[in-house]
């Protein structure tokens, strides 16, 4: 036990110079502006400095957190299915991880509210608090759909083998398409809505899981067929918001 | 400041709650296998998420108020001059732009994730800074030039299919091993530190410039950001490539005006 803890202590000490050299461009580069462009002195100096500090233990103990439980747990579960050898079941499973992550985003809830304050304003729905409320939940279910139907697609890519390009190159064509014919309103946020929706929880799971299943399904490699998970989560979105736009607009 | 820690702590509980919900399900009903190393597991995820609380409750103490503050200065016409006509009058907001962009990339803690999965998928050819510094310049590029967008009113969708078609020709010729990275790489850039700070700028700029509205104008800042590592990140696997065969070629030579006659 003791060693262990030695390890586990040498390890958190390690992670702390990495999130110290990780976090210093920030204070860098708003120092540099705050004191010889906008030329203003550091406002609560005190309270910075408690904050950098937090934000170091934090992300020394997410990057220690992520290598002992979420890259482990995807990649566990991902041989898991893969010896289960039942493709519904997957499919369940990757629908449930895209929609389940995302419904519940807060970048995500933040962006929609503001969507449809831009849609009241532009007349596209009644301007009360119940139908912005409608839109907003609506648009959020459009961009959870979106993220499960991508993850399916991309769990369906890696089982099969297909190359990711001839997908990413043939939704480029379907948004550039669909942005000629959307209402112009709802592009902004749609072209955004795709990265808002890959979150700081779902991107180490979902890279774990596709990676574990590229290895462990035979003739795929790791590299091109592991990753191309979060393109497809960060792309259908775009198409899933502009066609939202269509049907209510 | 206990209150706030607790209340991060909280609402990062709840945001984790539905993923934790979904794994465990799958795992024990239709896996229906115990977790190996589970007290490990366990503990890793508390780690993860004790780690996100602090980490956003330190931001939210710490970097946004000032980073929002300073991109309101930056765009304020106090600081840009009223008779500013001109999108290079806007020099300061392109240069902070980029800067804050490359910053709060490097910070971003998914790609942090996908980097480390990346280097030790590709045994060590891809390393965990190469592939961040490619994407941090990508997003430092992208949300500069997203800026001078909001400045000229010129349309979002222009750039994004001339950025489609660099995309498009650039994996014509990259490296076949990188692009299913690259394309990943564009998702990731934009979370929990860059999102903020950066619709911040966005809004204060769009509520600055003349004839811009801040609802219509202020989006599509994270679509730059996610755009551009995708072509950094290809680049980046080129100009190795590029060097790797320059190398290759020279090793060549020398070998041949080695050769005894």
């Amino acid at each position: 036990m003791p060693a262990e803890m030695r390890q586990l202590l040498h390890d958190l000490l390690r992670s702390l110079r990495d999130s110290l050299r990780d976090l210093a461009p920030i204070v860098l580069v708003v120092a540099f502006f705050q004191l010889a462009v906008v030329r203003a002195p550091l406002p609560d100096l005190g309270g910075m400095l408690a904050g950098a500090a937090l934000v170091v233990a934090g992300l020394t103990l997410f990057v220690r957190g992520l290598e002992m439980g979420l890259f482990p747990i995807g990649e566990t579960m991902a041989y898991g299915f893969a010896r289960k050898g039942s493709v519904a079941w997957l499919l369940l499973f990757a629908f449930a991880l895209g929609f389940g992550t995302t419904i519940a985003e807060p970048a995500l809830i933040a962006i929609a509210e503001e969507a449809a304050t831009v849609a009241a304003q532009d007349g596209a729905i009644a301007v009360t608090e119940g139908a912005r409320a409608n839109y907003a939940y609506g648009l959020r279910l459009t961009v959870a759909l979106s993220v499960g139907a991508a993850v399916v697609l991309g769990v369906v890519r890696i089982l099969k083998g297909w190359p990711l390009h001839g997908f990413i190159m043939a939704g480029y064509v379907l948004v550039v398409i669909m942005t000629e014919i959307a209402p112009p309103e709802i592009i902004g946020i749609a072209y955004d809505s795709g990265g808002v929706t890959t979150s700081t929880v779902t991107v180490p799971l979902v890279t774990a899981l596709g990676v574990g299943l590229a290895q462990s399904i035979r003739g795929r490699n790791p590299l091109l067929d592991g990753f191309g998970l979060i393109a497809f989560a960060s792309l259908t979105p775009m198409i899933f918001v502009m066609g939202y736009g269509m049907v209510i607009g | 400041m206990l209150e706030q820690l607790v209340l991060a702590v909280v609402n990062t509980l709840f945001d984790v709650a539905p993923i934790v919900a979904i794994l465990l399900f799958f795992q024990l009903f239709v896996l229906r296998r115990p977790l190996p190393h589970l007290k490990r597991t366990l503990l890793g995820f508390g780690y993860v998420l004790v780690g996100l609380a602090l980490f956003l409750a330190g931001l939210e103490k710490a970097l946004f108020p000032l980073g929002r503050l300073m991109a309101k200065s930056l765009t304020d016409p106090a600081f840009i001059g009223t008779a500013a006509a001109s999108w290079r009058d806007y020099g300061w907001v392109y240069a902070f732009a980029a800067a804050i962009g490359f910053a709060t990339t490097v910070a971003e803690p998914a790609l942090i994730a996908v980097s480390i999965k990346a280097s030790e998928v590709s045994g060590g050819t891809i390393t965990v800074w190469g592939l961040r510094t490619a994407v941090a310049i990508g997003v430092a590029l992208g949300i500069a030039l997203g800026s001078f967008r909001i400045v000229t009113g010129t349309p979002l969708h222009w750039y994004i299919v001339a950025g489609y078609v660099v995309v498009v020709v650039q994996t014509y010729f990259a490296p076949r091993t990188i692009i299913p990275l690259a394309y990943d790489s564009g998702g990731v850039t934009t979370s929990t530190v860059t999102v903020p700070l950066v619709a911040a700028l966005g809004l204060g700029l769009a509520s600055t410039v003349p004839g811009r509205s801040p609802l219509l104008d202020g989006f599509g800042l994270i679509a730059f950001a996610s755009l551009f590592p995708i072509m950094s990140v290809m680049g980046y696997a080129q100009i190795g490539d590029w060097r790797a065969r320059r190398a290759a070629r020279r090793r060549q030579t020398r070998a041949l005006q080695d050769q005894p006659f």
